[in-house]
């Protein structure tokens, strides 16, 4: 492979790995943007996407429906794993989030803490402390593009991404529900005099969320063909850092950090010792918040999020 | 109202039946695996019918009057009113007869709460008494355990040489986390500072040339003490290891009798006061003349030293350290020990360590559930019982007051 290629093939690992931060990191801009706290649980929902991904994939290929309605399959197995991460979103809220809206952020962090540790190791007991196979349904062929590889998985995985990523858009600015969670962001109180159900705007936030960090768990579940309990914390740490360094409370700022974090991963991976790349996350983390805590896009504390 | 809370009931009941069954029913094989599944559904359900019946029965009471002192409060209250020899002096006593009536696994055991405890009182300074969420904590126990193990390994430094070094080592540490953070609001300032706890295993764990990586260093000296003897006519120190549990559980105890007793007296101080100045309100306290940055500097290298104490310890007496006795997890169990012994109270935190860490040794076939139980702790204790089990004095109002004024006001 010549050099042009190998850059090539490293700039669509970098698209593929940025896509799936970006959806996670969509998740932590949107509950932020609404209720301005970290959801520490995401990693562990995301992970939850992925168990029920593999759980659902595993049923459907025993009836050989992943060979006769392949697409069908595909679109049950990503349906069922959002759907049930929306439910425990919402179940979240309910028990962990809600009762402390407004007491202090220290409570509040340490509640969202709680969950998090609650779930890991919830699923760590019900799914067991080692890898979990996922069903290999993509097959190993790749397309050559100029030179560059790519499998058929991260094409998919690719173009569903940038789906959900438009879908969400368009939701949160062309629809009632999606003015609804701008202007809950805004500004709650004002939002509730002029007749916006705060509550359910909230619940949504928290089913819209938690799916797409849902997707990406079956995403990632799909591509490395495992899913492991705690595999939600370093995705945690770095789609955090995505949504810091484009702006929290930003969607076109979570997408742009997702891409820009997996490039600098993958650029990591490809040229120097790859031990170390988690440690430039983390770099790159910090330097964010200390040179420009705002992030890339995010607009000053006062102005309109989401 | 009954009603209502029935229609409530069988809501939670459907939420947690689409919870839980899948995953706890689907594991490994794709046949599902009823009796599990349906063992924890049901406790789950359990939990909320009882919860329905604490519900109703309260709402045939007077709603509780906060003015007046709660039943534990009242303990608290009287407790304070004894004079402190009596209460402390059996304390000390129990303390130390300890190792000459247990057995060598319940001093292991007593030395581990210990040295917990040690870990909480200085987290308590940076969470408890500043307000600032420290994720990372457990680094500064790896910084003062890697400290004491390469000076000692490479350059033969005794404990007592060691030891100032790793704290100064561990503060600095401290300060370098800081620094960058004091800007930041609470939120930033957890996910910051679990990043710099994240950075340092992974440096301990990939710099092989001079942390032997993954396999850890082993073979430290454990603590020593010196006593004089007489020989030959001269005056001669004699070294003294420190090999024998019971000698290194008094160790530990010192240390921490020590850190308890400059953690009060810090509590109390001038410097005390500023820090919860800050956690209570930083603009106010840095328009009285509070000079916040250098108070949270210090509360952050403080609370890294005494980690870094707590760590040097840890491997002088394991004589082995490697990354993964500091992983992410180990900060969680510190801070739910000053979470559910209360935020900034020392006596809550001293017998949370106990709790936390004795209770699980003892349920030794309940050990897997015991992370899932601290988790579910810490969210119960800040919904019900934010000020944790014993509150401190000046906290013991503050969250409920909070709390009633929230629900008064609009949502």
């Amino acid at each position: 492979m010549d050099f042009s290629a190998f850059i090539l093939q490293q700039m669509v690992n970098a698209l593929f790995l940025g896509s799936i931060y970006a959806l996670i990191a969509l998740g932590y801009t949107m509950v932020y943007g609404i209720i301005e706290l970290i959801n520490f649980a995401h990693g562990e929902l995301f992970t939850a996407g992925a168990f029920i991904g593999v759980i659902v994939l595993s049923g459907l290929q025993q009836i050989g429906w992943v060979e006769t309605h392949f697409v069908l399959t595909l679109f049950i197995v990503f349906g069922l794993a959002m759907a049930y991460v929306a439910v425990l979103g919402v179940a979240l809220e309910h028990v962990a989030y809600r009762p402390l809206r407004n007491a202090s952020r220290l409570s509040a962090l340490l509640s969202a803490l709680g969950m998090s540790i609650f779930l890991s190791n919830g699923m760590m007991l019900s799914q067991g402390v080692s890898d979990r196979a996922y069903p290999q349904v993509f097959g190993l062929e790749s397309i050559d593009f100029f030179g560059a590889m790519i499998s058929h998985s991260q094409v998919f995985i690719i173009l569903l991404a940038f789906v959900l990523m438009v879908g969400l858009q368009f939701f949160v600015h062309r629809t009632r529900l999606g003015k609804a969670m701008r202007a809950t962001a805004q500004n709650r109180t004002i939002a509730r005099m002029l007749g916006i159900n705060i509550d359910q705007t909230i619940r949504i936030t928290f089913m819209i969320g938690p799916a797409l960090g849902a997707a990406a768990g079956v995403m990632v579940g799909l591509y490395y063909g495992a899913v492991r309990f705690d595999m939600g914390f370093i995705f945690m740490i770095k789609a955090f850092a995505a949504a810091i360094l484009g702006g929290i409370g930003s969607i076109p700022g979570a997408v742009l950090g997702g891409l820009i974090i997996g490039g600098i991963e993958v650029a990591w991976a490809a040229f120097l010792p790859s031990a170390w790349k988690d440690v430039t996350t983390f770099t790159v983390l910090i330097l964010v918040l200390y040179l420009k805590p705002s992030g890339l896009l995010g607009e000053s504390e006062a102005d309109l999020r989401v | 109202m009954l009603g209502q809370e029935i229609k409530k009931l069988v809501i939670y009941t459907i939420f947690l039946a689409i919870i839980i069954l899948p995953m706890l029913g689907f594991t490994g094989g794709a046949e599902f695996q009823a009796e599990r599944a349906f063992l924890v559904f049901g406790i789950g359900v359990a939990l909320l019918v009882l919860n329905l019946i604490v519900k109703v029965i309260r709402s045939h009471r007077p709603p509780p009057d906060h003015d007046k002192p709660s039943l534990p409060e009242r303990i608290g209250d009287r407790l304070h009113r004894i004079p402190k020899i009596f209460t402390l002096g059996p304390l000390l006593l129990a303390a130390g007869t300890f190792p000459l009536v247990a057995n060598n696994y319940m001093i292991d055991v007593g030395i581990t709460c210990l040295i917990y405890v040690c870990l909480g009182l200085g987290l308590n300074i940076v969470v408890g008494l500043c307000g600032l969420l420290d994720l990372g904590y457990i680094a500064f126990y790896a910084v003062g355990a890697y400290s004491y193990s390469l000076l000692n390994l490479t350059y033969g430094f005794s404990f007592w040489a060691a030891l100032p070094i790793g704290v100064v080592l561990g503060m600095i540490c401290g300060c370098i986390i800081g620094y960058p953070t004091l800007k930041m609001r609470g939120d930033y300032l957890a996910i910051v500072t679990l990043g710099f706890g994240e950075i340092i295993r992974l440096v301990l764990n990939n710099w092989d040339d001079l942390t032997a990586g993954p396999n850890g260093l082993f073979g430290m000296k454990r603590p020593p003490l010196y006593y004089p003897t007489i020989e030959d006519g001269g005056l001669d120190m004699v070294t003294y290891y420190l090999t024998s549990l019971p000698g290194l559980f008094y160790f530990i105890l010192v240390i921490a009798i020590l850190i308890i007793i400059g953690v009060n007296r810090l509590d109390k101080s001038r410097i005390g006061r500023a820090w919860i100045a800050i956690r209570e309100d930083e603009v106010a306290a840095e328009l009285s003349g509070v000079p916040t940055t250098w108070l949270k500097l210090l509360a952050y290298a403080m609370g890294a030293g005494f980690a870094s104490v707590a760590g040097a310890f840890f491997a002088a007496k394991l004589s082995y350290v490697n990354p993964n006795f500091f992983l992410f997890m180990e900060s969680c169990i510190v801070l739910s020990i000053v979470v559910l012994g209360g935020i900034g109270s020392i006596p809550g935190i001293i017998i949370a360590g106990f709790i936390l860490i004795a209770v699980p040794e003892v349920f030794r076939e309940l050990e897997a559930f015991r992370m899932l139980a601290f988790g579910a702790i810490m969210t119960t204790m800040m919904i019900i019982r934010p000020e944790g089990l014993i509150p401190a004095s000046r906290k013991k109002r503050e969250f409920h007051r909070q709390r009633d004024e929230a629900e008064r006001g609009p949502q």
